[in-house]
């Protein structure tokens, strides 16, 4: 399958093709691609293409893997909606 | 970011701090024909206040100093992508930013800034009720008195306005060196002699302090007290949905702002008293505030959903405008004391301390920007509009 064809973050639309070419610019920690490709900043958080990214850097650097550092985890893990979390804030007050 | 440079022993200026202030500084100075300017950066580009700031772009300010830096930069935003040669897309999305007053008082204040902006020619109007929901027409008309709108501020994507500096430093023959920590800075009697960071010493006579939240740490190594503290701001971001605001919508009583990204996220943040400290940790505390105030001025987006909230360090100087100046010690320069507005002042950050270190004739008036300003007087000029 072509690399163009591969998705690897199905909320901000990033393919291995994506990737590939920020690794070839040198780009190789999750950190620095996620901010400019936006990989794992969308509503699934990077629960579905984290760990796919971690293992495509670990294999084009041909690094181990326990040596490909996670993206740093950010509350939420699911989305809420704001009118949810005002509900229960105002019970609170209650 | 890896990089086949070996790690260098001598350079002709050091940048302490890979933001977006750092990265506009090592550009400006590279452009003018310094030769070895390195840029370190403890963690990952952006890592700082530059990647977790709210992407917004203003002019409507109370201060002179706060408000020519604003213009002047929005001009070089509006040719960034061809000035810097830029391969990727900044985002700039000039739709303006709506800042509404709570009530008739609140109002009155803004109008001697709204006076100060457009003789500096900055196009703010004053907006009724009425003309204000027509620009945003879901803001609650119970919520609010009346607004100002300036309709050339608006959103600029950090992450790739910083790749944009980042990558333009490159070409221009900067090293940046990332994940590389500064651990001391030697001088010679008054002068700066070497940086010392964990990878390595580097003898140079310029060090530039353009670290962010740290930048008082980094001031105490070379024996400078910057008078700045940080504090931890909080912002909270929903999922992408269509297109609804076009402008940033802010109030400073209610301590809001709150915009939709090109994207189509909503990123909204508010600026709580915190402690004095490097945390940049999530709160409960901040996201109850944040709902109730964003559901109270902007109803619709109660029904959107949060996916993300993070921190990040607000460097407070003491009228909450920036510090771009030289120092009693020879060749150390400071960027620093944003208060919140790094990110959008950094193309006459870098212009204005590339002039200073070049001994050139300044862009803006610098007085108010000096370090110097803060000797033993109270201050005359205290920027009032800010979250």
């Amino acid at each position: 399958m072509k690399h163009e064809d591969i998705i690897i973050c199905r909320c901000s639309d990033v393919t291995l093709m994506d990737l590939y070419e920020l690794f070839e610019q040198g780009y190789d920690t999750f950190e620095e691609i996620k901010r400019i490709k936006r990989v794992g900043m969308g509503p699934c958080q990077a629960n579905t293409c984290g760990k796919m990214v971690q293992w495509e850097i670990a294999k084009y650097f041909n690094r181990p893997l326990e040596n490909v550092p996670f993206h740093n985890m950010r509350p939420f893990t699911l989305g809420v909606k704001l009118d949810a979390i005002r509900r229960a804030a105002d019970d609170e007050d209650e | 970011m890896k990089t086949s440079d070996a790690f260098p022993k001598k350079a002709t200026a050091v940048i302490i701090g890979g933001g977006i202030s750092g990265l506009s500084i090592a550009w400006h100075l590279a452009k003018k024909g310094m030769k070895d300017i390195v840029v370190l950066e403890k963690s990952y580009l952006g890592s700082g206040a530059t990647g977790r700031c709210g992407a917004g772009i203003r002019q409507q300010w109370s201060s002179e100093a706060n408000c020519l830096m604003a213009k002047k930069s929005v001009e070089f935003f509006e040719k960034a992508q061809d000035t810097l040669k830029y391969d990727g897309d900044i985002q700039f999305k000039q739709e303006g930013y709506l800042i509404v007053a709570s009530d008739k008082d609140e109002a009155d204040t803004f109008k001697e800034s709204v006076k100060l902006q457009n003789r500096l020619g900055i196009p703010t109007e004053i907006l009724s009720k009425k003309e204000a929901l027509k620009v945003v027409p879901h803001l609650n008309p119970e919520a609010f008195h009346s607004a100002t709108f300036c309709k050339t501020d608006g959103h600029l994507y950090p992450f790739t306005t910083l790749d944009a500096f980042y990558k333009a430093s490159l070409s221009e023959g900067v090293k940046v060196f990332t994940y590389t920590e500064v651990l001391a800075i030697h001088k010679e009697g008054d002068n700066i002699h070497a940086v010392v960071t964990d990878k390595g010493v580097i003898k140079t006579s310029i060090a530039i302090n353009a670290a962010g939240g740290h930048a008082g740490v980094i001031g105490k190594m070379a024996g400078i007290e910057i008078p700045v503290y940080s504090q931890n701001r909080e912002i909270l971001v929903t999922e992408p949905v269509e297109r609804m605001q076009g402008p940033m919508v802010i109030s400073f009583t209610k301590n809001i702002y709150c915009q939709q990204t090109p994207h189509g996220a909503f990123i909204m943040g508010r600026g709580d008293d915190r402690d004095a400290g490097y945390s940049v940790h999530s709160t409960h505390a901040f996201l109850d505030a944040m709902a109730k105030t964003v559901t109270d001025l902007l109803p619709p987006i109660g029904n959107l959903r949060v996916i993300r909230q993070w921190g990040g360090l607000y460097n407070m100087s003491p009228d909450h405008q920036p510090i771009i100046s030289s120092t009693p010690v020879q060749g150390f320069y400071v960027a620093c004391g944003f208060s919140g507005h790094g990110f959008m002042l950094a193309p006459m950050t870098g212009l204005l301390l590339s002039e200073i270190i070049l001994n050139e004739p300044p862009s803006l008036p610098i007085e108010n920007l000096s370090l110097s300003r803060f000797k033993g007087k109270t201050y005359q000029d205290v920027e009032k509009n800010v979250v």
